[in-house]
This record gives structure tokens, C-alpha cells and sequence, in this order.
């Protein structure tokens, strides 16, 4: 209960914040216009205006304030600002419009799952291989783990842009960003996992004269789980991420990077801040579904803490 | 084909060789062990070479390695001028901003328990975000040049260092913590003393996340609009242009950066951390 209202504590005084800073971001863009609207502000002049502090001016021009919070294209949008977009926007708008944040957030969420699904699939099969060859676990983890310290990101316009060179466009290349970004983090962390098991247990097995298979199915696999899942929660945010950056560089037709993209070339602000928030809110989702379905699979398994 | 048939010997003898050595008797020593992954990569560049040169890939799709080679030699002052402004300007002033401030915020939030019980689940939720986004909005208020990149990685690393930097701090045991106590240690001694050193492996941990986020943050920020210097300018660019010879030698300046970084940290932490468990190996 406290942590919970503790919790709330702070993202009331995040948003308090954020409402004050609307004030010093957006006062001289909010002067200009009443100004130009007829209103007597102090001192008069965008040019006097321009080296001044921002706060000075908040204060001479107290009036204005609330205008700082209902600006049309703010450098700061205010939260209510975002919230009635993200409304305006999924709920108001039929999902097949091409305006609509579902829209959108669906192009994403598509290649971020497939890419996910690809990535997670092989990066598993990978981890098995390395477990089981020690020649593959002494050549490629070593360069697993490399990897990870590599801003493989940097790759996404290229893949892009080769894929549809090739012919291969839509969601297959996006898909493939997101599935190499998700790809390492589940090797490194499956490899771990099945390792996890200790001597005393492997060699109960051997005792009972179980095969490689039985060995893996029965011990190996299930002691993995906890490791596995802790990487993929990893993966999906790395997939999404992937699915962003991969919408970049394709001229900003559709998702949420898309839209990011569209808003920072028009200046529309409240635009690009609707995006992020749903980005976060889809990244937020899916790590949630993910720890759901850990909680429930370990229960089962009776591995829960 | 001949070059084809090559590739495939070369695999096959790659793979032979690494097996030997890997299953041979002296497969624990240390050289063994660092030449298995250095002849897997020999052995895949040459791969690469081979095929590209033997199937005439053309150079839009995949360059080969010496190609590569060959452009990063040639470009080297431009290579480099990418690397002062994304690496050494953006990621690395971004980097020490953000882990200096969620370091202080971290010492601040572990002092009161309430602020330590808000923020943490926020922090940890903030931590999973696609925290890149903010990169059109910072680049809108902070310009094109590496101020705004370096905002960027400040926003990506601040959370990833606090979490790590609060779960270290309540890393010492109460039995430690009373110690100090009948010591009638003040709270700057026993932080100095006991909680401090016994945070660093998590501080440590937090700061070689970092290393990759400062980079991913720098690059991608790049990609919504930078002055006509930097590695994401230069990647992005280079694409239009088709010529990926520059793409790849600008990835390779990637990942030797990140590596060189991410290594420079563990140093350190080798350092600093000499009597964890985890190094003493």
C-alpha cells in the first residue's frame, strides 16, 4: 500500500514538473502569437524578447501562462495536451485511417512480433548448438558476447535498403532488425540457462543412465526457463526498438517510427510525444505479458519464489 | 565457381581445425581458447570474401571484406572526424552527464525510503522503454550539433545507471551496516567506507550497459538530423548512395569503438573491484 502510494507520489510530482516546465519552453513562442493577436505584453517586440530569460518574461506576462499549456504546435506539449492526442487518436479515429495511432502502432507491433518470434527461434537453436559442441561454444560465444557490447543498430538503414534492392519489402525487413537485436540477448541468456544445472544434478541423470535427449528434455530445458524468460523480456524491448529505428529510413510511410519521423520534419510536437507515449505504453505491454505468462509457466513448473 | 568450391574447403577446414584444437589436449590453455574464436572469424571473413568474389554479389547488396578494408584505409581522416563527433562529443560527454546525475539522483533516493519506493518501480519501467524516441524531440530542442546527441544518451543511460546504482547501495548487509554503527561512523563515513565499495559491482554494471546505450543513443539521434559530420550522418548518407563499402567500414569504427569502450569499463572494473568473487575467477 505505501509503495504504492509512494509510486503515485512520484509520478504526480513527475507530471507537476512537467506542467512547470511547459511555462519557461513555450512563453516566447506564446507572446509572439498574443502579441500578434493584439494583446500588450512586456516588453514589446519578439527581437527584445529573444535574449531574454525565460522566467523574467513568464513572470512580467503572468497572463500568458495558461496559454503555455494549450499551445498549437508547443515546443513543450503539456500532458493533458498529449493525453487528448493519444485519445483523439486510437479511440476517435476508425483503426483503418491512416491517422490513427492503431494504425500504426499495428505496423510496429507486427514486425516487432514476427522479428521477436525469429529472433527468439533461432537465438534458442543457437544456445542448444553451443551447449551441446564444444568447438561451437569455444568459436561463436566469445563473439555472442562481443556483439552485445556493438551498437548493431547502426546496420538497420542498411538492411533496409539492401532488402529492397533484393525485392523484399513490407514487413520482412523491419522483421529483420527486430530479430537480430533479440537475437543476442537470448543466446547469451539461454546459454546460461542451461548451463544452470549443477554437477550433483547431471550426474543423478547419469545415474540413471539417461540418453543426451532425455538429459536435455528432462533437466536441461527446465531449468532454463527462469534465465530464458529474464532474456527475453530483454529481447522484446530490444525488438521494438528495432522495429522503430527500421521504420527510419524507409521515408516515413507507416508505424510508430514513421510517425516520429513525420512529426520531427512538420514540427508537429504534440504529434512525435502522442508516438512515444505509445511506444512506451506498447513496450510496456508487452514486457508485462511476458512477466504474466513467466509468472504462470514458473507456477506451473513449480518454480516460482 | 572454383571460388564457390574454395569457400566451402575453407569452411570445412575452418571447422576441422577449430575441433582439433577444441578437443584436443591442450584445449583449456589460454592461447587455445583465444585462437578457436580468432580462426572461426578468420574463417568467416574469408567465407565472405570467397563467395561475394565467386557468385559477383554486387557491391549494393554486400561488399566484400576486402573491399572494406580498402575504403577504410582510403577514408580514414573522414572515419575519423565521424568518430570525434559521435563518439568522442555525443556518446562519451552524454555518457558522463547522464551516469554523474543518475549517480547523485541515486544517493539522493537511497537517503529517503519513500523516494527510493516511488522511484525505483518508475525507473525500472522507464529502464524497458524505448527511450530512442525522444531522440526528434531533443534534436528539435537542442539543435543538430552533438549537444543534442549527447541529450539523447543522457536520457538513455540515466535510468539503466539509477536502478543499478540504488540496488547496489542497499547492497551492504545489516550485520555491516551495525558495524559501522558501533563504530559511531557518520553517514558520509559508513558511505565512503562500507557502502560505497560495496555498491561498485552493481555501479560497474550499470556503467557497461551504458557503453552500448550511449552509442545506439548517439548513432540513432544522428538519423533525425545532425550537421553533415557523424556515423549515423555518415551511415544514413552512404545508404542513399549506395555506396556500403563506407557503410560497413562506418560499422566497423562502430564496433571497435563499442568494444574499446565497453573494455575500458571492464578494466576498471578490474581495478576497482579486485576483491569481488566474480573477479578473483
Amino acid at each position: 500500500m505505501k509503495q504504492v502510494l509512494a509510486v503515485l507520489a512520484v509520478v504526480a510530482a513527475i507530471v507537476a514538473i512537467w506542467y512547470a516546465a511547459c511555462i519557461p519552453m513555450n512563453i516566447k513562442g506564446v507572446l509572439t502569437e498574443v502579441e500578434r493577436a493584439g494583446a500588450e505584453v512586456v516588453p514589446a517586440g519578439a527581437k527584445e524578447r529573444r535574449d531574454m530569460n525565460e522566467f523574467a518574461l513568464a513572470a512580467r506576462n503572468s497572463f500568458a501562462i495558461p496559454a503555455t499549456w494549450a499551445q498549437d504546435r508547443p515546443r513543450l506539449p503539456a500532458p493533458h495536451q498529449v493525453v487528448a492526442e493519444l485519445w483523439e487518436t486510437t479511440v476517435k479515429k476508425k483503426i483503418t485511417s491512416k491517422r490513427s495511432l492503431v494504425y500504426h502502432g499495428w505496423v510496429t507491433l507486427s514486425a516487432t512480433i514476427l522479428g521477436f518470434a525469429i529472433g527468439t527461434g533461432l537465438g534458442i537453436l543457437l544456445a542448444v548448438g553451443i551447449v551441446h559442441s564444444r568447438v561451437m561454444d569455444m568459436s561463436v560465444m566469445p563473439w555472442a558476447i562481443v556483439s552485445q557490447t556493438i551498437p548493431i543498430i547502426a546496420l538497420a538503414p542498411m538492411i533496409i535498403v539492401v532488402l529492397y534492392s533484393v525485392g523484399v519489402q513490407g514487413i520482412i525487413p523491419k522483421a529483420v532488425i527486430s530479430a537480430y537485436l533479440s537475437f543476442f540477448p537470448v543466446v547469451v541468456g539461454m546459454v546460461k540457462g542451461l548451463r544452470s544445472p549443477d554437477m550433483m544434478q547431471l550426474d543423478l541423470l547419469r545415474t540413471y543412465n539417461a540418453t543426451n535427449a532425455q538429459r536435455f528434455w528432462k533437466l536441461r530445458l527446465p531449468a532454463s526457463m527462469p534465465y530464458l524468460f529474464a532474456s527475453l523480456k530483454i529481447g522484446i524491448a530490444a525488438s521494438l526498438v528495432g522495429a522503430i529505428v527500421g521504420e527510419l529510413p524507409t521515408g516515413a510511410v507507416a508505424g510508430l517510427g514513421a510517425r516520429l519521423l513525420a512529426g520531427s520534419y512538420y514540427g508537429q510536437t504534440v504529434q512525435i510525444w502522442s508516438a512515444l507515449f505509445a511506444a512506451a505504453i506498447l513496450a510496456a505491454c508487452l514486457v508485462g505479458l511476458l512477466g504474466l505468462i513467466e509468472r504462470v509457466v514458473l507456477k506451473r513448473m513449480g518454480m516460482a519464489q | 565457381m572454383i571460388m564457390v568450391g574454395l569457400a566451402i574447403l575453407l569452411w570445412i577446414f575452418g571447422w576441422w581445425l577449430n575441433t582439433r584444437l577444441a578437443e584436443g589436449p591442450y584445449a583449456g590453455t589460454r592461447a587455445v581458447q583465444l585462437a578457436v574464436p580468432l580462426i572461426f572469424g578468420l574463417t568467416v571473413i574469408g567465407v565472405w570474401e570467397l563467395l561475394v568474389r565467386g557468385l559477383e554479389v554486387p557491391l549494393v547488396i554486400l561488399p566484400a571484406p576486402s573491399a572494406i578494408a580498402v575504403r577504410f584505409s582510403e577514408s580514414i581522416p573522414i572515419l575519423w572526424a565521424d568518430f570525434v563527433q559521435t563518439i568522442l562529443k555525443g556518446a562519451l560527454s552524454g555518457y558522463v552527464i547522464g551516469c554523474s546525475a543518475a549517480f547523485l539522483m541515486a544517493i539522493a533516493v537511497d537517503r529517503w525510503d519513500f523516494l527510493r519506493m516511488g522511484l525505483l518501480p518508475v525507473g525500472n519501467f522507464v529502464a524497458a522503454l524505448p527511450i530512442v524516441g525522444t531522440a526528434p524531440i531533443l534534436v528539435m530542442w537542442f539543435g543538430f550539433d552533438w549537444q543534442s546527441k549527447a541529450a539523447v544518451v543522457v536520457v538513455m543511460v540515466f535510468f539503466p545507471m539509477l536502478v543499478n546504482t540504488v540496488a547496489g547501495l542497499r547492497e551492504a548487509t545489516a550485520m555491516q551496516r551495525d558495524l559501522m554503527e558501533t563504530y559511531a561512523a557518520s553517514y558520509w563515513q559508513s558511505f565512503f567506507k562500507l557502502r560505497l565499495p560495496a555498491a561498485m559491482p552493481f555501479i560497474f554494471n550499470g556503467l557497461k550497459i551504458s557503453t552500448t546505450l550511449a552509442l545506439i543513443g548517439a548513432i540513432v539521434a544522428e538519423f533525425f538530423g545532425s550537421p553533415t559530420v557523424g556515423m549515423g550522418f555518415r551511415i544514413s548518407t552512404s545508404v542513399g548512395q549506395l555506396s556500403l563499402d563506407m557503410v560497413w567500414a562506418e560499422i566497423v569504427v562502430a564496433a571497435l569503438a563499442g568494444t574499446a569502450f565497453y573494455g575500458l569499463v571492464a578494466m576498471i572494473e578490474k581495478a576497482v573491484t579486485f576483491w569481488h568473487p566474480s573477479q578473483r575467477g
